[in-house]
């Protein structure tokens, strides 16, 4: 391997990546914004969700009531109707999410002691948003009950009078403590995903068309009848765009930990351990497009065909362990669902290389083995 | 000894699916000969070149370069040859300068020599002042000249050239066939195809080829004579030749 000619190579690739005023901007700006974009959007966590509130006893104990579900911040009621019926045109013309009706009798019901009730109605267009919203009305409710049931033991005993009965209330006392992601943050999740996904496109396009760029302008039969070796010629097209998305990396996590408020409380080392060996894969499969293209085009659909499964089956948004069997033991194939986990270990949790050494190490023999495979198809020849 | 011819083509059939592109062709290229390979478009004349560089692979036969063969040798055979295709080879969104440093890196040129056949290559393609000058910019005729530049930096012993001029203006062309007169006169062979029919005049020998096959060999004077008629233009020559074998062709299969 002739160290002169691969840098010949990165050399004119650079030089041509950054005169093209498009390309320039083409492989810092579209990950950067892209990143700001789908960080803002990939978020489940809900606030001030539009809500109806139907109120059939209008009575101190229901304005409490409505008082716990705005304190919340998950909720704002914004609209008052008279009668169920209202409250659903409402939510048929999607201006409310959710509606509570209060039946009449709620407080005299409470004042009894007597199992009080109230309904929830909860769109379920999205499914996760209502099973979400349902939670919170849940939690909220059962808050409330609680601090009534102790006012409500307190006025008991403050009516046998006489000696003072101390009166344990007996129950389970849960305290749920959440690891890694304290306030639940929904972003914490999927913020990783969306670098996973952004170093993968950017790779997998950049390597694809620059090589099947120099086939369309007949550069590539030029190089082909020099001396120079395939592989001598492969490492002088990936190594640039390798270059370049460790930028985008680092760039993305700098974002992630500013803009969003990402924890990083890994080692970047790790990280970028498995950036590098993520890129293998992914600058190998840009290479195997490039091999089965002959123009930009095909390129482009070869690139969406390998990216679109890789990304849904990575276990970004939809969980691994959630798909069915089969699918799971695909997913085995799958690099961005090693780097993904590695993203999520390392920024998250903290994780080391003692317990991501699986990925790691299903990295590298995955990239080993496309490079090889690409390397093998990658000759110098027409036919 | 009288050296070894720098091309030596024997039986050479290269077959794509059914359709035969080179038919059983055989000839053979002296050292320091620039021998003209001609045809109409689509008789197998890129094919040819493209086996004797080493690109594709021969269905059957033998193709020697330089001594090397190039369906089994392809890579030393790449080592001692210039090749320039029938598309235009240089990057446009690079500099005169930078294409040339970059050709000179692949080529392996030896970094004592570079600064040397930066300055020939620049001459030769006369664009000593402009080696700033965005590739993309130059004139047609400039361009395959500074591409003939690139693909000969290395000092190649043999020269293979496909449809070099086609789409430059009658000036350009006619300087283009005295730089490859000049490669001649320093050693080197050329081996260049054209389907301008009058260019085989500039050839010390040309071959006819039409539909795969080699039709009429020789030198320019001796495809004349064989016509028995002096006032012919090479252009006329080769009509006839075709016209000739369509003829035979016809009679064979009735």
């Amino acid at each position: 391997m002739s160290r002169g000619r691969i840098a010949g190579m990165v050399r004119k690739e650079f030089r041509q990546a950054f005169r093209d005023p498009r390309l320039r901007v083409l492989m810092i700006v579209p990950p950067i914004v892209q990143f700001l974009v789908f960080g803002f959007v990939v978020n489940l966590d809900i606030e001030q969700s539009r809500m109806a509130w139907v109120d059939g006893d209008r009575t101190p104990a229901s304005r409490e009531l409505r008082a716990a579900f705005e304190a919340s911040g998950r909720f704002t009621v914004t609209a008052a109707p008279e009668s169920l019926e209202a409250a659903q045109r409402l939510m048929d013309r999607d201006e409310v999410h959710s509606v509570v009706a209060v039946l009449p009798g709620f407080a005299a019901d409470l004042a009894r002691g007597r199992q009080a009730r109230i309904q929830v109605l909860i769109d379920g267009s999205n499914s996760n948003t209502a099973s979400i919203l349902s939670g919170y009305a849940a939690e909220i409710v059962r808050g409330y009950s609680g601090s009534r049931f102790e006012a409500v033991l307190n006025q008991k005993k403050m009516a046998r009078g006489g000696a003072l009965v101390e009166l344990r209330s007996p129950g389970i006392g849960l305290e749920q403590r959440v690891w890694f992601n304290p306030e639940l943050r929904s972003r914490n999740y999927f913020i990783p995903g969306v670098l996973v996904n952004i170093l993968a496109i950017v790779t997998l396009m950049l390597t694809s068309m620059a090589i099947v760029r120099e086939k369309e302008i007949g550069t590539m039969e030029q190089l082909m009848v020099t001396p120079i070796r395939p592989v001598e010629l492969m490492i002088g097209k990936t190594l640039p765009f390798a270059l370049v998305s460790m930028l985008d990396l680092v760039l993305i996590v700098v974002l992630a930990r500013l803009v969003f408020r990402v924890p990083f409380v890994g080692d970047a080392w790790v990280l970028g351990a498995g950036a590098v060996l993520f890129l293998l894969s992914t600058l190998g499969l840009g290479l195997f497009i490039s091999t089965v293209s002959a123009t930009q085009q095909q390129a482009i659909m070869a690139t969406f065909f390998f990216f679109f499964p890789m990304s849904m089956l990575s276990g970004f948004a939809f969980p691994v362990r959630s798909m069915p069997e089969v699918v799971q033991y695909f997913t085995l194939l799958n690099p961005l669902r090693y780097f993904l986990e590695i993203c999520r270990g390392v920024m998250i949790k903290g994780s080391g290389v003692e317990t991501l050494w699986p990925q790691l190490a299903a990295l590298a023999v995955f990239g080993v083995s496309i490079l090889w495979f690409s390397a093998r198809r990658f000759r110098k020849r027409l036919d | 000894m009288r050296a070894e011819p720098a091309v030596v083509i024997e039986n050479l059939v290269k077959r794509f699916g059914s359709f035969v592109a080179v038919d059983h062709v055989s000839l053979e290229v002296a050292r320091g000969e620039i021998f003209g390979f001609l045809g109409p478009n689509g008789a197998g004349k890129s094919t040819t070149i493209r086996i004797l560089c080493g690109l594709l692979a021969p269905t059957s036969g033998r193709a020697v370069v330089q001594g090397f063969d190039a369906g089994s040798q392809p890579e030393l055979v790449k080592a001692h040859i210039g090749y320039m295709s029938q598309r235009f080879s240089l990057y446009n969104d690079l500099t005169v300068e930078e294409n040339i440093e970059f050709f000179s890196g692949v080529y392996g040129v030896a970094p004592e020599r570079r600064e040397d056949r930066k300055a020939y290559a620049l001459r030769m393609a006369g664009l000593e002042g402009h080696r700033g000058v965005m590739t993309g910019l130059l004139a047609g005729g400039w361009k395959q000249r500074l591409a003939l530049g690139c693909a000969i930096l290395h000092e190649p012993p043999v020269i293979f050239l496909d449809e070099p001029t086609s789409g430059v203006d009658p000036v350009a062309r006619r300087a283009f066939w005295d730089l490859i007169h000049d490669l001649s006169d320093a050693g080197q062979t050329v081996f260049v195809t054209t389907h301008h029919m009058d260019e085989a005049e500039y050839c010390h020998r040309a071959a006819l080829m039409y539909r795969g096959r080699v039709i009429a060999l020789g030198a320019p004077a001796e495809l004349k004579a064989e016509l028995k008629d002096d006032a012919a233009t090479m252009e006329d020559v080769f009509v006839r030749l075709i016209e000739r074998e369509n003829a035979a062709d016809t009679g064979h299969r009735a």
